[in-house]
């Protein structure tokens, strides 16, 4: 049954892969993604960072030496934000893994049981819809003191995957009335078989475009929470960077602006490729789109 | 008797929606109340040890003192502190500081959410106004220069979180070109008073307004845009062009009213979320807001106050979705019907 499942799907998924790549928005932002994840794999390898401080060559314009320059203790920014984006990296993928396998199995559970389950998933679902999410990062952030990106990605998933669970319940009830599934019930097929290969096919690219907005979603609140400076684990994490930019004043500083704007630029980057990436994969995989 | 089943039967929606968010409000505050059980230390110690320097009594009688003003008493069992918790929230007491007996959440939410409203429903209408007439003309014009730059546009802003557009902003005029002022909303040296403050204010709230604003206009234009496209493939689009009526009328009068029905639904939500004020901005600006506070006593370890104000929030986002539900059930009686 499973193995099935993965066959049609990587049949599925070449067929898919052709229309992907002939979207320019898709291949741009994949490529830019690619770039970062090739970045915090190899970067810190090849461009190892060498965390002593100097304080004779504090901001330093950039140069052949110090591509984008230095910070307030004279340390290569460059490097900095290479070796910091191994920690933004993992954080933002462990995340939406958490997130999505949090948010798709309450959703499918939710929407294909029905009576006194849904309810209840329900109910909790609207708990936590209703309670504000980054003041709520905040205090677990205060609570259980982040040291690794393990316990980050926790923390941030628990409460993100509500609004998924409750869109992927929805379109699970919209299918389950349709007549393939009908006709699956009908022929009485086991119910692994029309999760696996029914359901799963049809809401496999929701789940993929949320995957990567969750990415993007968990960069912006970690570096938030970073920069609130409730969770500095790691100084060359971004968030980390721009907490210490603003600290030292760089606002103020014009020969610190490249300190300042390197994490900004890098963290611009990276959310534009995920922005380009789930816009085109929605225009190339979305069927609703395609008319 | 036939009259009250009818009643019963048209209103049935709403009385559902009415029980789901009380179900969560009672839910929300039990959250509450597991918050300070789930926190590092005791807050009645905690308390009574400021208490007891202040005051100068000895520790049990501060102890004892603690208890009646956190109207929290860890000795006592757990649903009966939950009780008087919320027995509490029921008369309006949302909660008093652990540090500073003076400090109420009633009195922060009084003193600071004024100004966090202020500068963030000015940009949240701003922006949908702005991203409304945006989003239709995207989908009037689609495939044309114009919608290119609009969404070069609206993908280069979302890339960059509100809080560090603020950062740029600061660094570009409040720094660089010296045109904005970056701290607080007015000058102290100003009187409490006329015309002056009052530009004064909006003065200080610009670069603040501008930098949610920026973010928030893509997001609006974006469903605005979708929302626009489905309504261009409606009949009485096609009616209304067939009948040569000018292009500038039918944006005006059939496009847009009619694409924005939705987008008023989550404006209203959008709304709700609010009165929270955010933490990031409100810091980087130091703007006297509810999320500067909220961040302020999170530093402080004040868990009482971060309780209250987390409830406060919640409060409004179940209130605001039950009345959107409500009203929704009233204009389309389609929702009555399912569920």
């Amino acid at each position: 049954m499973i193995k099935r499942f993965f066959t049609s799907a990587v049949h599925g998924a070449v067929r898919k892969c052709k229309v992907v790549f002939s979207n320019r928005k898709a291949v741009l932002g994949g490529a830019i993604m690619l770039f970062f994840v090739l970045l915090a794999v190899f970067g810190p390898i090849l461009f190892p960072y060498n965390p002593v401080t100097d304080e004779n060559s504090k901001y330093l314009a950039p140069g052949a030496g110090h591509w984008l320059g230095t910070d307030n203790l004279g340390r290569d920014v460059f490097r900095q934000l290479v070796h910091g984006s191994r920690d933004v990296l993992t954080i933002a993928l462990l995340t939406s893994v958490i997130t999505i396998i949090l948010g798709t199995v309450l959703g499918m559970v939710s929407g294909l049981a029905g009576g006194v389950t849904d309810r209840v998933i329900g109910v909790i679902t609207n708990l936590f819809l209703s309670i504000p999410s980054f003041p709520v990062l905040l205090i677990f952030a205060s609570f259980f003191t982040i040291e690794d990106p393990v316990s980050f990605a926790l923390v941030l998933s628990l409460w993100s995957w509500a609004g998924l669970s409750r869109a992927i319940r929805a379109q699970i009830h919209s299918l389950k009335e349709r007549d393939f599934i009908q006709i699956c019930r009908v022929m009485n097929l086991s119910r692994a078989h029309i999760i696996f290969s029914e359901l799963m096919p049809n809401i496999a690219s929701y789940i993929l475009i949320n995957f990567i907005m969750i990415m993007r979603n968990a960069i912006t609140g970690s570096v938030g929470i970073m920069m609130l400076g409730l969770a500095a684990f790691q100084p060359s994490n971004w968030g980390a960077m721009l907490l210490r930019a603003k600290d030292s004043g760089a606002l103020l500083i014009p020969e610190a602006s490249y300190f300042l704007f390197a994490p900004i630029v890098a963290i611009m980057l990276f959310q534009m490729g995920s922005i380009l990436l789930a816009h085109g994969l929605d225009e190339a995989l979305n069927p609703r789109l395609q008319a | 008797m036939r009259a009250i089943t009818s009643f019963y039967n048209k209103t049935r929606y709403f009385w559902r929606r009415l029980l789901i968010a009380f179900l969560t409000l009672v839910l929300v505050a039990v959250f509450g109340f597991l918050l300070i059980k789930l926190m590092p230390g005791n807050p009645v110690d905690t308390y009574a040890q400021t208490l007891m320097t202040e005051r100068r009594i000895p520790f049990e009688e501060a102890r004892a003192l603690a208890k009646q003003m956190l109207n929290y008493d860890p000795d006592e069992k757990i649903l009966v502190q939950l009780g008087k918790y919320i027995y509490g929230l029921l008369h309006g007491n949302l909660g008093i500081s652990m540090r500073r007996p003076d400090i109420t959440v009633n009195r922060l939410i009084a003193g600071f959410l004024p100004w966090t409203l202020f500068i963030s429903s000015v940009s949240l209408f701003l922006s949908f106004i702005v991203g409304i007439f945006m989003g239709s003309h995207m989908a009037w014009k689609r495939k044309g220069v114009g919608e290119k730059a609009a969404l070069s546009y609206i993908v280069v802003s979302g890339s960059i979180p509100d809080y560090l557009w603020g950062m740029i902003l600061i660094f570009v005029f409040g720094v660089r070109f010296r045109i904005f002022p970056v701290q607080g909303n007015y000058d102290v040296m100003l009187e409490y008073e006329g015309w002056p403050w009052l530009l004064n204010v909006l003065y200080h709230a610009a670069l603040p307004v501008l930098a949610y604003s920026i973010v928030q206009i893509g997001s609006w234009a974006l469903s605005m845009r979708a929302s626009s496209i489905g309504v261009l493939g409606d009949d009485y689009i096609y009616a209304a062009r067939a009948r040569g009526i000018p292009e500038r009328i039918i944006v005006n009068r059939y496009l847009r009213r009619n694409a924005m029905l939705p987008l008023v639904t989550s404006l209203a939500l959008s709304f709700a979320g609010l009165f929270g004020g955010s933490s990031l901005m409100e810091s980087i600006f130091n703007y006297p807001g509810l999320g500067q506070q909220f961040s302020a006593f999170m530093g402080a370890r004040d868990y009482f106050i971060i309780q209250g104000l987390i409830l406060f929030m919640s409060f409004m986002i179940v209130l605001a979705n039950l009345v959107v539900d409500s009203i929704y059930s009233l204009i389309d009686p389609r929702i009555r019907r399912s569920t």
